[in-house]
């Protein structure tokens, strides 16, 4: 029975989203053009003070921080986090994967927990245990290194080391994530595949390129794009460890955005810099969603 | 249903009665006394628990309600409570926060009310009472007072040939070349905290502006301040300066123990943690001096927190009560003793625990050379950077001349929208700042 607007099952549909989708809208649409809004302005520290300051400056903020030095070396950083970041999470989960999932392998279920535990750990934990790591007299690393006859290095002080050694504690304390999708992808790859490819005188590396790869095509893209969106916001692993320091080497884009907007509370240039992330996010999503839907086919 | 509410009353009444007295537990007691709210942050909330308690027992009609916030999380707190009108009647506050706060307006003048109270303003060091005169009023009581001295080993000085600390800076120069020859032979003659304040310090000790006229502008390429920044990256090219805190140098206190390190400058938190952690047979064997200055003795910084009483408290006498007692001489004193801060009264320097010790001596004379950092609210933004080139330079990425002319380029950047309220008149033509 047709009325004359909406079919019955689109009411219904509407009515049945509607609270989830009000939510959605009330506390992330709302805010975040109201974000977009402040990025227009110059509100800062002095318009706490006299609201009656606050000017609408336009694409100024946007203009100012494609000129900021700091700015490109944030996204600079930032990228260079996303890409080996990511490569490396994805590459040891999958390995890790595969290894698990051979038949010989006993206490697969206690060592899923194992790996699976550092994603669970607090990261300020974290941090405190790998600042003692990268201890550069008394750390770890630097002992081992010394037993190796070689010179110590300044982990976490050196511009050229601090950031590689961040990745690989953001790698380490994530990797589990991936590792517990991959397992689970794998599993549905059907046993029959393998068993075809043997026949046909396939070796392992050959059943991995041509059964196992394709069959997870989808699943590394998902997986790729949701640690690199992950790894596009990384601000607790640079705040807790170095500060962004030595000389700005460990400087990322949401740790900028956070210097600015709630250190020196310039809100308005935060805001720029937020929605700038934004965009750079959902190109690399966009990207990436297409090449899955792709590989789907 | 009824039967089942009976029974539930009648097994679980325990329950109820429970959950009654937790709810009527919450309501408040109100005891009649005035309730005053006061902030404190960092160590110095622990301790000043006690310096309440004899507030509570000299005043029976008001009650100080306590509240302890850590440092990291003071300023975004304070921040906060302003924005969802929250404030408390009092606070501690850093002297380098009192410039924003002022901006704010949020901080009650106290110039009336100390003319009025008879209080002894000499006796307060002048570097810190000018840190609190900011456009022209008078925003918070000095309460405690920080400055910077250097830490020596006095062996090492005489086996260097030195009997007192020099006070000129090519003297110094000399010591701490020497210091790193053998006889002492130490590895670093001298460790600097690492972060802007020594760059800083050098520069207002050759009266170098930092900033243009009211604070509008960088001024970081004035002749004094370039005098100042090469005197700094000299030291870290002679090797007298450990470039990275944390390869080169284990911990301060232990290099220090060890003869490695013969000076360091630092805070008053230092007298304590040498006291807990040198052996005993070190212990006569360090001391404090005021610091060198380019032609004579020099200034040091003048930090240190305020005390300050937010507008629109309630309870304006009680607080003033409140900021009166703590700085009194005696309770200063007291204070002293629970927390090694320094008072900010010359007088109580007078009395016995703080007159005899001698390993001190560095800071009460640098206390009458202190100066206060330029009180304009973006002074941390601009500081942050100045570190960053300072660092920059020391480790030979950019020539002192580069640094200097990115770093004013970047302070007038940030100075903007200071520049457009001055020239529209927001602030007092006599303000120095």
């Amino acid at each position: 029975m047709k009325g004359g607007g909406l079919s019955i099952e689109l009411r219904a549909a509407g009515w049945f989203l509607g609270p989830a989708l009000s939510v959605i809208l009330m506390f992330q649409l709302i805010p975040a053009g109201a974000a977009f809004l402040l990025s227009l302005t110059d509100f800062d520290l002095y318009t706490f003070a006299a609201p009656d300051t606050l000017r609408i400056v336009g694409l100024h903020n946007y203009q100012l921080l494609l000129q900021d030095g700091r700015f490109w070396l944030a996204l600079r950083n930032t990228l260079y986090f996303v890409g080996l970041g990511g490569i490396l999470t994805l590459g040891l989960s999958l390995g890790t994967a595969l290894w698990l999932n051979q038949r010989f392998v006993r206490f697969r279920a206690l060592l899923r927990t194992v790996y699976f535990a550092p994603v669970v750990t607090t990261l300020v934990a974290v941090a405190i245990v790998w600042r003692y790591i990268y201890h550069a007299r008394y750390g770890l690393l630097n002992q081992g290194l010394q037993l190796l006859g070689l010179e110590p290095v300044d982990w976490l002080g050196d511009p050229r080391w601090a950031l590689p050694s961040l990745v690989l504690m953001a790698v380490w304390k994530n990797y589990g994530y991936s590792l517990l999708i991959f397992m689970a992808a794998l599993q549905a790859v059907p046993e029959e595949l393998y068993d075809a490819a043997r026949i046909d005188g396939a070796g392992c590396w050959q059943q991995f390129r041509h059964v196992t790869l394709p069959a997870l095509r989808p699943v590394i893209l998902l997986t790729g794009l949701i640690t690199a969106n992950g790894y596009f916001q990384v601000f607790a692993e640079p705040y807790v460890m170095t500060g962004g320091g030595p000389l700005d080497a460990t400087l990322t884009m949401v740790l900028l955005l956070y210097e600015q907007g709630f250190r020196w509370w310039r809100l308005g240039y935060a805001a720029a810099l937020a929605f700038v992330l934004f965009v750079l996010m959902l190109l690399l999503s966009v990207v990436l969603l297409r090449l899955q839907r792709e590989s789907q086919r | 249903m009824r039967d089942r509410f009976i029974d539930l009353i009648r097994l679980r009444w325990w329950l109820l009665v429970l959950l009654g007295w937790l709810i009527l537990g919450g309501c408040g007691r109100e005891d009649g006394r005035e309730r005053l709210v006061f902030w404190v942050f960092g160590r110095e909330g622990e301790q000043v628990r006690l310096l309440i308690e004899a507030f509570e027992l000299e005043h029976p009609d008001l009650r100080v309600d306590l509240q302890q916030i850590p440092w990291s999380a003071a300023y975004e707190r304070l921040l906060t409570a302003y924005v969802g009108g929250q404030l408390p009647d009092v606070a501690q506050m850093g002297n380098s926060w009192l410039a924003q706060f002022a901006e704010l307006h949020v901080l009650e003048d106290l110039s009336t009310w100390i003319r009025e109270a008879d209080l002894d303003t000499t006796d307060f060091f002048e570097g810190v009472w000018m840190a609190n005169r900011i456009d022209g009023c008078l925003c918070g009581l000095p309460w405690y007072v920080d400055t910077r001295v250097i830490f020596y080993r006095t062996d090492l000085l005489r086996r260097a040939g030195y009997e007192r600390m020099p006070t000129t800076w090519m003297e110094w120069s000399r010591l701490m070349q020497r210091l790193v020859d053998p006889p002492a032979g130490a590895r670093y003659a001298l460790w600097l905290l690492p972060d802007w304040s020594s760059l800083v310090i050098f520069g207002m000790q050759n009266d170098a502006p930092l900033l243009g006229v009211r604070g509008a502008y960088g001024n970081f390429r004035d002749e004094r301040f370039r005098r100042a920044f090469r005197f700094y990256l000299d030291l870290f090219d002679a090797r007298l300066v450990p470039l990275s805190g944390t390869t080169q140098l284990g911990s301060v206190y232990q290099e220090f123990a060890r003869g490695q390190l013969a000076l360091f400058i630092s805070g008053p938190w230092s007298v304590g943690e040498l006291r807990d952690r040198l052996p005993d047979s070190l212990q006569n064997r360090w001391a404090t001096a005021p610091l060198p200055g380019p032609d004579g003795p020099g200034v040091s910084l003048a930090g240190g927190a305020s005390l300050v009483i937010f507008r629109g408290t309630r309870h304006p006498e009680a607080a003033r009560k409140l900021v009166r007692f703590l700085t009194r001489p005696d309770v200063q004193l007291r204070f002293y003793e629970l927390t090694g801060d320094l008072p900010v009264r010359r007088s109580v320097w007078q009395l016995p625990p703080l007159r005899d010790d001698r390993q001190i001596d560095g800071f009460r004379e640098q206390l009458a050379r202190i100066r206060p950092l330029p009180a304009i609210p973006e002074w941390e933004a601009i500081a942050a950077r100045i570190q960053y080139y300072a660092e920059a330079a020391k480790r030979g990425l950019l020539s002192p001349e580069e640094a200097l002319t990115m770093l004013d380029r970047e302070v007038d950047l940030l100075l903007d929208k200071r520049r457009r309220r001055i020239s529209a008149g927001k602030y007092r033509p006599a303000a120095h700042y």
